[in-house]
């Protein structure tokens, strides 16, 4: 640890300036924490509650109606059925995306950094500097290229879309991670003739078990939380989860179920909260891995 | 080594798919969104060449400007309120606090929620009539309001908020690798000097933190560019047009008001903005990578 070296001596006296410290850390965390809060309780409360009563003031009853009601029969447009069908939704959109992402990425990653190849270092400038682009520039394109290949609006077409705008980091993150082992490694495999994918599937990707972690992590909490791209490539019977909580709460005629509402809102953070607080520190891995380009 | 040709072909073959993305969607897509931006289409794509037309019609379009001085005045207090906070929620956590774990993880857990949840969660505590607003008169300040989000001039305000609470963790966790970056040494020769610690955060700690102030800068940067989400799901861009977006801005020209000109146009325009922020960034980071 590094910051053994911060405070001096005199550890059982608490001084003015660490009271001040805490007292910062505790304002701060109850900043961070009150949406949460806010969420699980509204969620928890009756309608008639929640007009008279206070919107911290913790429920009188706890009931889980709210839950079952956002999970089996919100409304969002036309059809009741809960927000259960953007769960699973998501869910087939999720799991294709994440493996076939993390493929490509590791073999692109993997041929850019072993393998000499001419223009390595030009395609992947090329790649991080596309990295930052909005999104905005390359839709409608898209959309016109996958209507021209018969593709459409469907789950193909928004697992294609995860994985190519899932290309840059996985590259970079697989590419820096194969460029850290020691070269000797590859070098040996190759004088015992194994091949470009022999190496791959048989070395490299066993050895890049934590990188893979991480790339789960990472690709999981972003496709989960994606929002654009399934709005305009997955289709009306694939819309993911977030585009159908914000249809949920913001296309409601007539009186707003704020427990609903809120019920729907945490059902959709779940997943990647449950990723987030499962993993522990490999998140702040993947931040570190993911962001700081180059 | 000179490589054999099945090896060869295996490395092209391996490398196809990022080439196919490169020239098609990155390299294609964008030619064509430029080229789209000169054109006069509407609903569907045409080539009647009309020159800097549209980006003409942008520079006049009320509903751009608005977007434009949006994105501005969000851009400028997201990144700055963002890197403040968190790089002091970085400070407090290095002071060797008790349960670091646990604050780190309240901290960050934000930033694994998306801006779709963020603005929903927002704009319920943020809501007039039963949020913040009614408990702040509920305690007996009977005057209070917090109404920005039901007002033009202040709703963008209330995007910033959200905003802030959702990335501040992720700046406070790219400051937490910096600061336990910094050589022990520094802090002991501080003390024998007898330099109180804030003068040594400000003269020694914060200089020294460059790289990752940059990295946070430029990933704060890219989000505000990329802002939609959170506008959608939060105001809808309302009240009226008070908190409109670029991003939302090409979205609902190409998908909902038919006007595929402006729409690239205004797409073109945020292109060339980023690259003129992100260019010089990844040129000071391949030139450090040289010296390293």
């Amino acid at each position: 640890m590094s910051a053994t070296a911060l405070s001096s001596g005199r550890p059982r006296r608490i001084s003015p300036a660490r009271w001040g410290l805490y007292a910062f850390i505790l304002i701060t965390a109850l900043y961070f924490l009150l949406p949460l809060y806010v969420m699980i309780v509204t969620s928890l409360k009756p309608m008639a509650e929640i007009r008279q009563g206070n919107l911290l003031a913790l429920p009188a009853s706890p009931s889980l109606a709210a839950w079952v009601k956002a999970w089996t029969s919100a409304c969002t447009g036309l059809t009741c059925e809960g927000i259960r069908i953007g769960f699973f939704n998501s869910l087939r959109i999720l799991v294709p995306s994440v493996v076939i992402s993390i493929l490509v990425g590791s073999l692109t990653g993997y041929a850019l950094s072993l393998w000499r190849v001419r223009g390595a270092n030009i395609l992947f400038g090329a790649m991080m500097v596309v990295a930052f682009i909005p999104y905005q520039v390359f839709i409608y394109p898209l959309v016109r290229v996958f209507s021209f290949t018969g593709l459409g609006q469907s789950l193909a077409t928004i697992v294609t879309i995860h994985t190519i705008f899932g290309l840059p980091t996985m590259t970079l993150l697989f590419r820096n991670y194969f460029t850290s082992l020691p070269v000797e490694l590859f070098k040996a495999a190759r004088i015992d003739g194994a091949g470009f994918y022999q190496i791959y599937a048989r070395i490299m990707m066993p050895m890049a078990t934590p990188m893979i972690v991480v790339a789960v992590i990472l690709q999981t909490t972003g496709i989960w939380n994606d929002f654009i791209l399934g709005l305009v490539f997955a289709g009306r019977d694939n819309l993911p989860m977030t585009v159908q909580l914000n249809n949920i709460v913001n296309s409601t005629q007539g009186e707003r179920a704020y427990n609903v509402d809120m019920a729907a809102t945490l059902l959709t953070a779940l997943l990647p909260l449950v990723v987030y607080f499962g993993s522990g520190r490999w998140f702040v891995r993947g931040i570190a891995a993911g962001a700081v380009k180059g | 080594m000179r490589l054999s040709l099945t090896s060869r072909l295996s490395v092209i073959s391996a490398l196809l798919p990022a080439l196919m993305v490169m020239l098609v969607v990155y390299i294609g897509a964008t030619s064509w969104t430029a080229w789209m931006s000169l054109t006069n289409s509407r609903m569907l794509p045409n080539n009647n060449f009309v020159g800097f037309r549209q980006y003409e019609l942008l520079l006049t379009n009320d509903r751009w400007l608005t977007s434009v001085h949006n994105v501005i005045i969000y851009g400028v207090l997201f990144v700055s309120l963002a890197l403040l906070i968190g790089f002091l929620l970085a400070v407090a956590i290095d002071q060797r606090v008790r349960a670091e774990d646990t604050i780190r993880s309240i901290y960050l857990y934000p930033y694994a929620m998306s801006f779709v949840v963020t603005g929903l969660v927002w704009q319920w505590l943020l809501n007039p009539t039963l949020g913040i607003q009614h408990v702040l008169r509920s305690w007996g300040f009977a005057g209070a309001t917090f109404d920005w989000i039901v007002r033009p001039e202040t709703a963008i305000y209330c995007l910033v908020i959200a905003g802030v609470w959702q990335a501040s963790g992720l700046v406070m966790a790219i400051m937490l690798a910096g600061l336990r970056g910094v050589d022990d040494e520094i802090w002991k020769a501080a003390r024998v000097d007898g330099l109180p610690k804030w003068r040594v955060y400000i003269s020694i700690v914060i200089p020294m933190m460059g790289a990752s102030f940059a990295t946070a800068a430029v990933l704060l940067s890219t989000a505000v560019v990329r802002l939609y989400d959170l506008s959608v799901s939060m105001t809808n861009g309302g009240p009226g047009i008070a908190s409109e977006v670029p991003a939302k801005f090409v979205m609902d020209h190409l998908f909902e008001r038919a006007n595929i000109g402006l729409a690239t146009a205004a797409a073109t325009t945020m292109l060339i903005t980023v690259i003129a922020v992100v260019a010089p960034y990844l040129y000071w980071r391949a030139r450090k990578g040289e010296v390293r």
